[in-house]
């Protein structure tokens, strides 16, 4: 009989000041267990100050095959960005 | 208090600050001073209704925009501005207080925002101006506060700060494109110029011995440079861009000073900043009465949200 242990998704902030950022994930009973498993396995060298657990089935993720019709409307608008707008050079650093 | 959670008292307040003195960022579930929290709490919401309410006198002028071309333009300029606002409430929102009291402090007044958005854009070149000025003043006050040392705060200056210059450029593109035509509209852009000066200079707040919470925010570093130094180098690098495009500064003190480095300018008329502060600028009252009606008007829209997810509750424990 086996029994799968629930998934979850571990983040880490490697410095204060920094967001946190996805490391992997691992298998747990709960999330406290989680919290040690992934001290054990993800902070041997201390790559972080902080570290945040989530239940994989908690995340909501969009599709890459969505990425179309997601994004693709915002790649005409170039004037979203400061190169867009042509100034004369001695005030071009603004 | 017993000596003994005195003493923890003082323990914790003097790790926070060394922290801090090691221009280390404060997290969210760190130990931090009532005050400090509070301190955040006011400046974060103040810079989030900043944003918000920064979008009525520009969306003002988005359906007569003379192109397409800048209709465009402001139109994604006013969106960014609305991002804005929404960044900074999360960010304050980490502290503990919730999206419903932070928009109820605003609408009963006791919470402020940035006092130039009481001015009216009466034309199309004050759209430049606010991108040119405006948004000119905000970038200088913003990129300081990208070392401040709330985490979340900092990080949102980060992200906001990489979405502004394209907010200013377009502004001074407007301002360069009037000054390049007709006398009417070379005089279009000045007179904008003229009202927008001295309240894009007020942007910064008073003198630093008259600023209320400065020398505590400043030891704290939520402030990282004061108000005088950073309207200083706002109007350092403002004179040189006036200069280029031939449009004039309205401020007859204004000039060089070789042995400071920097441009001296006339005294601000404080007497109008209070004044517009406390509510009686041209449009303080338009402003809030708008922001309060859009609030009320869009309940059906957050009614409706939930009566959907009741349903879909309902659903599923039927199924269930
Ligand atoms: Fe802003
Ligand atoms: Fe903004
Ligand atoms: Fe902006």
């Amino acid at each position: 009989m086996s029994h799968h242990m629930k998934l979850y998704e571990v983040f880490i902030r490697s410095r204060r000041g920094l967001d946190h950022k996805h490391v992997g994930s691992l298998h747990a009973e709960d999330a406290e267990q989680a919290m040690e498993y992934a001290r054990d396995l993800y902070t041997r060298r201390s790559e972080g100050v902080s570290i945040w657990i989530v239940n994989s089935s908690d995340i909501h993720a969009s599709q890459e095959s969505d990425c179309e019709s997601f994004y693709d409307p915002l790649d005409d608008k170039p004037y979203r960005h400061a190169t867009h707008y042509q100034l004369p050079d001695k005030v071009n650093n603004m | 208090m017993t000596n003994d959670s005195l003493q923890t008292e003082a323990q914790l307040n003097a790790d926070f600050q060394a922290r801090i003195d090691a221009e280390e960022k404060i997290e969210p579930r760190d130990w931090m001073p009532q005050k400090y929290r509070q301190n955040l709490i006011r400046q974060i919401s103040q810079h989030a209704h900043s944003e918000v309410i920064g979008m009525q006198p520009e969306g003002n002028w988005i359906t007569r925009a003379p192109t397409l071309h800048r209709k465009a333009v402001l139109l994604a300029k006013v969106q960014d501005e609305c991002g804005h606002g929404l960044y900074l409430y999360s960010a304050a929102e980490t502290l503990g207080i919730s999206r419903e009291e932070l928009i109820q402090a605003l609408h009963s007044g006791a919470a402020k925002y940035a006092s130039i958005f009481n001015y009216p854009s009466l034309t199309w070149a004050d759209i430049g101006a606010i991108g040119w000025l405006v948004d000119g003043a905000a970038i200088v006050n913003q990129v300081s506060l990208q070392r401040t040392s709330y985490g979340p705060y900092a990080r949102g200056m980060v992200r906001i700060c990489k979405e502004e210059s394209f907010h200013q450029r377009q502004g001074y593109h407007i301002m360069m494109t009037l000054m390049q035509g007709s006398a009417a509209q070379r005089e279009m852009a000045q007179d904008a110029v003229n009202r927008f000066w001295w309240p894009s200079l007020m942007m910064f707040g008073p003198h630093d011995a008259e600023s209320a919470h400065s020398a505590q925010s400043m030891t704290w570093k939520i402030k990282r440079q004061s108000n005088d130094e950073l309207r200083q180098k706002f109007v350092d690098q403002t004179v040189e861009q006036a200069e280029v495009i031939g449009i004039s500064l309205p401020d007859p003190d204004l000039k060089w000073n070789e042995e400071r480095g920097h441009y001296d300018f006339g005294e601000i008329d404080w007497k109008e900043f209070n004044r517009v502060i406390n509510g009686s600028g041209p449009c303080n009252r338009q402003r809030l009465e708008h922001h309060i009606s859009a609030h009320e008007e869009g309940a059906w829209v957050r009614d409706a949200i939930a009566a959907h997810e009741a349903k879909k509750q309902q659903r599923a424990n039927r199924a269930a």
